[in-house]
């Protein structure tokens, strides 16, 4: 049985008013245990308003989502519960800290869930090393951080719920490409050493390239794809059609596919693009 | 939390919308003014007449207009209630210490008809003007409180932004609390306290977005050399036309008409009865 399921959702808003407008159209996938999932989309294409049903902040108009085998709309009283077990970063983070200490806003989300203290500073230890805040930083204001350290803050503070399935809005928007990598390899070593769900919204096709194993294609309230990297990858026309493109290393491998180079198509690491291509003029001779 | 609407603007094409803002706001007091002067059934009734044609006038829908009269029903409701049962005189309906005279039903019938007008041409100003419009008229109309070295224009920019700011900061407020409500919070439940409490990680990362928003935005006016309103020139001018002298005139004339009515009102009375 897969972790989430979601079947026909759509939500509609402001529904059976002038200004009724589908976000999100009869959308089903399923995601399993230890995914780690890119979901990409030109602005304004339901990304967003997919991932707020997931956690239960927007209740869907049609349609179901099943975690763990349960329907999180069964008990509306209890949709508090679902949110700590599928965490939810949104974009900007930084400007929902709200705390007196680093520490003690970290431990809102956990404070939230009832746990004991010593469980609670347990997690915010964890969570803080997660996303590589210093203990220094701990007791500070999170007023006096930089833009990247309350980024990091912010996640953690998500991340020390434990949830089961980790949903992170645009979590690179506006830093710098030093601290981009520095994120998404931190992101990525939770995902490793956790096995936990990752779900990444990221209008950054090399992101999406260089950590996620799936992607979802959002266009027009639709989920047009929903493949392995390299299959979605591998479609250029198809996305270009969505206002989408491809990784750069990606379009540089095709463009010499079309010259007669016989490489692979969808190549997602420059990495793996110089390996077959030293091969290729290994094998021509050329080298 | 998106359903408060202050800008009301509603745009359409017609000879309201067009007039110059500054008659606007002025007629519009002296038409407040009247609608509390109207001291029997004649001029009452004139009055009401009047603002249905302004109503009808802007071309706005109706239905916004009972949106906005839907909001003091209640109000319009208990001070009627309340004026028909405290009225004086000989009683026509009586009943335990409930008494109905013909003073209570003319006082109900008077408030409420008095306070509907009072929100449809306030609506009327609202719907009709924009806001940057209606801060441009007000500062206009402030000018002469200059001599008392009072500062207009700064006070009719504060106007402007703040007016300004209010669906971005509603915006924010609708992202915050999904925020915090993605880490638990709870919102929705408790006693009063504990809502009050619970508003706390929505209310300082407002706060804090507010004072950025504000240096940011003072940062940019200053980069553009804003220096107050010292020898300052506008985009827009107003200007008084030809229109707007007709409705200057209209407004007068309808004065003259409820005053008169008022006088003579006994008089007319005599003439039906």
């Amino acid at each position: 049985m897969s972790l989430l399921s979601v079947k026909d959702l759509s939500y509609i808003y402001s529904k059976d008013t002038p200004f009724q407008h589908t976000a999100v159209d009869q959308v089903s996938f399923d995601v399993e245990r230890g995914d780690f999932i890119g979901i990409i989309g030109h602005t304004g294409s339901g990304k967003s308003t997919l991932v707020q049903m997931l956690n239960g902040l927007l209740k869907p108009s049609v349609g179901t989502i099943t975690l763990d085998g349960v329907n999180i709309w069964d008990k509306p009283k209890e949709i508090r519960k679902i949110r700590f077990k599928v965490g939810l970063v949104f974009q900007y983070p930084e400007y929902q800290l709200f705390e007196e200490t680093v520490e003690k806003d970290i431990s809102f989300g956990p404070g939230n869930m009832g746990l004991s203290e010593d469980e609670i500073k347990e997690r915010v230890k964890n969570a803080a090393k997660f996303v590589d805040l210093k203990d220094d930083l701990l007791p500070k204001s999170p007023f006096d951080l930089s833009g990247g350290e309350k980024r990091r803050a912010a996640i953690a503070g998500v991340i020390a719920m434990d949830p089961d399935i980790l949903i992170l809005d645009e979590p690179c928007a506006g830093l710098d490409p030093l601290g981009r990598d520095i994120l998404l390899t931190q992101i990525y070593q939770y995902h490793k050493e956790r096995g936990n769900t990752v779900l990444l919204v990221s209008h950054s096709m090399e992101d999406v390239a260089s950590v996620c194993d799936k992607v979802m294609v959002m266009n027009h309230s639709h989920l047009e794809m929903y493949d392995t990297c390299e299959k979605v990858f591998s479609q250029g026309e198809k996305l270009a059609t969505m206002g989408l493109r491809l990784p750069q290393i990606t379009s540089i491998v095709d463009s010499l596919i079309d010259m007669g180079v016989p490489l692979i198509k969808g190549t997602l690491t420059v990495e793996n693009a110089v390996l077959s291509i030293t091969e290729y003029l290994k094998k021509e001779g050329r080298l | 939390m998106r359903d408060i609407t202050l800008g009301q603007y509603f745009p359409a094409d017609s000879i309201i919308h067009r007039l110059d803002p500054r008659v606007k706001i002025l007629s519009l007091i002296a038409y407040i003014a009247l609608v509390f002067c109207t001291f029997n059934v004649f001029s009452l009734a004139f009055t009401a007449l009047t603002v249905l044609m302004i109503v009808l006038m802007t071309k706005v829908p109706l239905k916004l207009y009972l949106k906005s009269l839907k909001v003091i029903i209640i109000i319009v409701i208990i001070t009627s209630i309340l004026n028909l049962f405290y009225g004086t005189g000989e009683p026509i309906f009586q009943w335990w210490i409930i008494k109905v005279t013909r003073e209570g039903i003319r006082n109900a019938v008077f408030v409420c008809v008095r306070i509907v007008c009072l929100i449809l041409l306030s609506s009327v100003l609202t719907f009709t003007t924009s806001p940057t419009d209606l801060t441009d008229a007000l500062e206009r109309l402030m000018k002469p409180l200059k001599i008392f070295h009072v500062k207009v224009h700064e006070i009719a920019m504060m106007m402007t932004i703040a007016l300004r700011f209010v669906p971005t900061l509603l915006e924010e407020t609708d992202k915050i609390m999904a925020a915090q409500k993605a880490r638990g919070a709870d919102m929705e439940s408790g006693n009063l306290f504990a809502r009050i409490r619970a508003l706390v990680p929505v209310l300082i990362p407002l706060f804090v977005s507010a004072f950025r928003r504000a240096y940011e935005l003072a940062l940019a006016m200053e980069c553009r050399c804003y220096r107050g309103g010292e020898g300052r020139t506008r985009m827009k001018q107003l200007h008084l036309s030809k229109r707007d002298g007709v409705c200057i005139v209209i407004s007068i004339i309808i004065i003259a008409c409820i005053v008169l009515l008022n006088v003579f009102g006994g008089a007319i009375y005599q003439l039906f009865v």
